[in-house]
This record gives C-alpha cells, structure tokens and sequence, in this order.
C-alpha cells in the first residue's frame, strides 16, 4: 500500500514515507512553492463521507415518517432494472402504494419507459457539472423526496445510474440494497466489483430465459458470489418472461413488512 | 469515477477545518475497500481546486489493506487482491473486516509563507 501523492511539479509517486529519505515536512518548503509545510499540523479525523451519511439519515428518517420503506435498487448499465420495475408495478401497484426515484445521467427515457404503470415517478438527471454523476448520493434523493407524497406511498423504490462501482459508495437513505445482475454480464463479476456485491441483501439474477444461448456458468457465480457477500439472498428472474419476478414483489413485500410495521 | 463528488467534500471539510488559513498538504487515508483510485482522487483534486483558495494544496492518501479477521476461529488475514471474505485458516464466511473500509482526512498541513 504506501502513500500516493504528486507534486506541484506535475511528479507523483507512492512511496512509504520515513524510508527514502524524501520528507514533506520540516523546514524546507518541497514543492518550491514559496510556503513552508509542516509548520503546523492540524488534526481532523473526519470521514470524508459524513456529510452524505447525515443527509442519508435524514431521507431514512422523512422515509420513516412517512410509513415508506425504501429500496435502493443498483445494476450495471442494461442490466434490467427498468424493465423489472415495470413488471413490479404491473404485479403490485393495485396492492402497494409505489414511488419510483429514477436516476438517469441525462435523459428521461427510463422515465417515460415507467409511465402510466400507476405509481409516482420523480426523476433526478445527475448530468450537472462534469459530464454527469455517475450515482445517486443522498442530496439528490433528498431534493427528489418533495415531488413524492411520501405520506400517500407505501414502498420508494430508487433506480440508481448505471454502474457497479460508485452507487455502492453512497448511502442514500434505503431501508435495503438489492441488486439486478444480468447473467450476459459473465459470472466472474463477483470478484471484480466486490463492494457493489457485498452491499446488497437481494442480487436478483436476470435475463435467465437467455440461459441456453450463454456459457454463463451459474454455479461458479453464486459460489463466487458467496466469497464475497455469505449472507446476500439469490432469486433467478427473467424480467422478459415474468419468470420469478413473483419472488421478487414477495421479497418486496417482506421488506415491506420489515420495515414499515403497521 | 465518483471521485470528483469525493473531491468536493473533502474541499468542503479541509475550507471549513481551515478556516481563512492556507493548507500545504491534506493527510486522507483511503482503506483498500474504498474503492478510490488515488492518481484519479489527485487528478480531480487538481480539476476542483483550480482558481480556489486549496490551489497547490497536495493531497497526499495512504492506502490501508483490507483485513479481515475469522469470529469462528480468530485468525487475521490480508484480503490481498482477490476479495474473499472466507476465513482461510478454517473455511469459515463468518468473518468480520477490521481494516480497509476508513475513508477520512486524518490531518492538514498548514503552509506558513516564507519571508522574502
């Protein structure tokens, strides 16, 4: 491991300090930038996520007062969740109150794809600033909780952006993760995105009326699978099909359960 | 990729630990399941704070392995690069990670200006 850093001078390097004789502090200013290091150090400790967690832990909070249970639902890019979702709402919006949080980088086509399916949709576009977010951090939940009437919805379910790694960094509030991993994506992802895997309850396994066309080798995921998260629970859905997504709204409604008591 | 919104906070915690004074180096400590990529988080950092008071503030990260320790049978052991949470002494999954999830600024460094 060591330390990383890079100088004013455009050189970075990762060295173990005290070993190379190349010090930072002292009485010399190292980066010839005219200023000293080291004259003062100031303890901070501080988790650089903080701000983020309190905010999560106030969306958790509005989530509760509102009797909502709430499921941050994370994938790769094309992995299914849209097209899950749809299947949700056609199986439970007559029997659970849904809103749907969709974050999308830049447009509102998963949006519209959820559209006249009988829940509330609020869509936060994460494409400000540097080409766009590439996750949901729990600001933008928060700002995309007063275009719900979270005391008129039962269960939130939040689609996240597109990706494997950043999502898995940032608490936005859920109540539980759950995961949709399409079996085109090849069973050795486990391995490669171990945080996404480890920090979900539910890795819902899609796509599997494509089973006979693939070499997905199903066992060495899920062995894979428990390497890395033991405890995360498995369900084989093919979104297309409808197979198996029943299992998911009872996954759904245990967490319901869970967490909404009353 | 996330690094840019990790970037800003750390500007937003380093501005108000700082408080007007100017900071020379930033101490973070990055646990190996964070996944940040520290010549990115350096890169961004550089993006971010160009044209702000933290310009030329060098970021230096210390990496932390991940480690994780066996509620089973006690033994300790480096993840290494393959990340298998399973006990290697006694196969058992009921372990716990000690170490490699931190991710906080431990320290600044603050810059005097050198009398001309």
């Amino acid at each position: 491991m060591g330390r990383f850093h890079r100088h004013e001078d455009g050189t970075a390097h990762s060295h173990d300090h005290g070993q190379d004789g190349h010090e930072h502090s002292g009485d010399r200013a190292g980066d010839h930038s005219g200023y000293r290091t080291g004259v003062e150090r100031v303890e901070v400790l501080e988790r650089i996520f903080d701000e983020n967690d309190k905010t999560a832990a106030a969306n958790r909070a509005a989530f509760a007062a509102g009797g909502v249970c709430a499921v941050n639902l994370m994938s790769s890019p094309g992995a299914g969740k849209t097209t899950l979702l749809r299947e949700t709402l056609a199986r439970l919006a007559a029997e659970v109150r849904i809103g749907i949080i969709e974050g999308d980088i830049e447009t509102s086509l998963d949006a519209d794809r959820l559209a006249g399916f009988g829940a509330e949709v609020a869509l936060i576009n994460t494409g400000n600033g540097f080409g766009g977010e590439c996750h949901l951090d729990a600001p933008m939940v928060g700002a995309a909780l007063p275009r719900l009437a979270l005391s008129e919805l039962d269960l939130v379910l939040i689609e996240n952006v597109g990706n494997l790694v950043c999502p898995a960094e940032f608490d936005v509030g859920e109540h539980a993760r759950a995961m949709v991993y399409a079996i085109t994506e090849g069973e050795e992802k486990p391995l490669k995105y171990p945080v996404m895997f480890r920090s979900c309850s539910l890795v819902v396994v899609n796509k599997t009326d494509l089973l006979p066309y693939l070499d997905f080798d199903m066992d060495r995921f899920l062995s894979d699978l428990r390497a890395v998260n033991p405890d995360a629970s498995v369900l084989q859905v093919s979104a297309r099909t409808g197979e198996g997504v029943d299992a998911w709204c009872d996954w759904l409604r245990a967490q319901l359960a869970s967490y909404c008591v009353g | 990729m996330h690094e840019l919104s990790v970037c800003q906070a750390i500007a937003d915690i380093v501005m108000r630990r700082a408080d007007g004074r100017r900071v020379a180096v930033i101490h973070v400590r990055a646990g190996q399941l964070r996944q940040i990529v520290p010549d990115t988080l350096v890169f961004c950092w550089g993006l971010l704070t160009e044209d702000t008071p933290l310009a030329g503030a060098e970021l230096d990260v210390e990496q932390v392995p991940a480690r994780i320790a066996c509620r089973a049978c006690r033994a300790e052991a480096l993840i290494g690069d393959l990340p298998v949470f399973v006990c290697a002494a006694c196969g058992s999954t009921n372990v716990e990670i000690i170490s490699g999830e931190e991710f906080l600024i431990t320290s600044l460094d603050l810059a005097e200006e050198v009398p001309p």
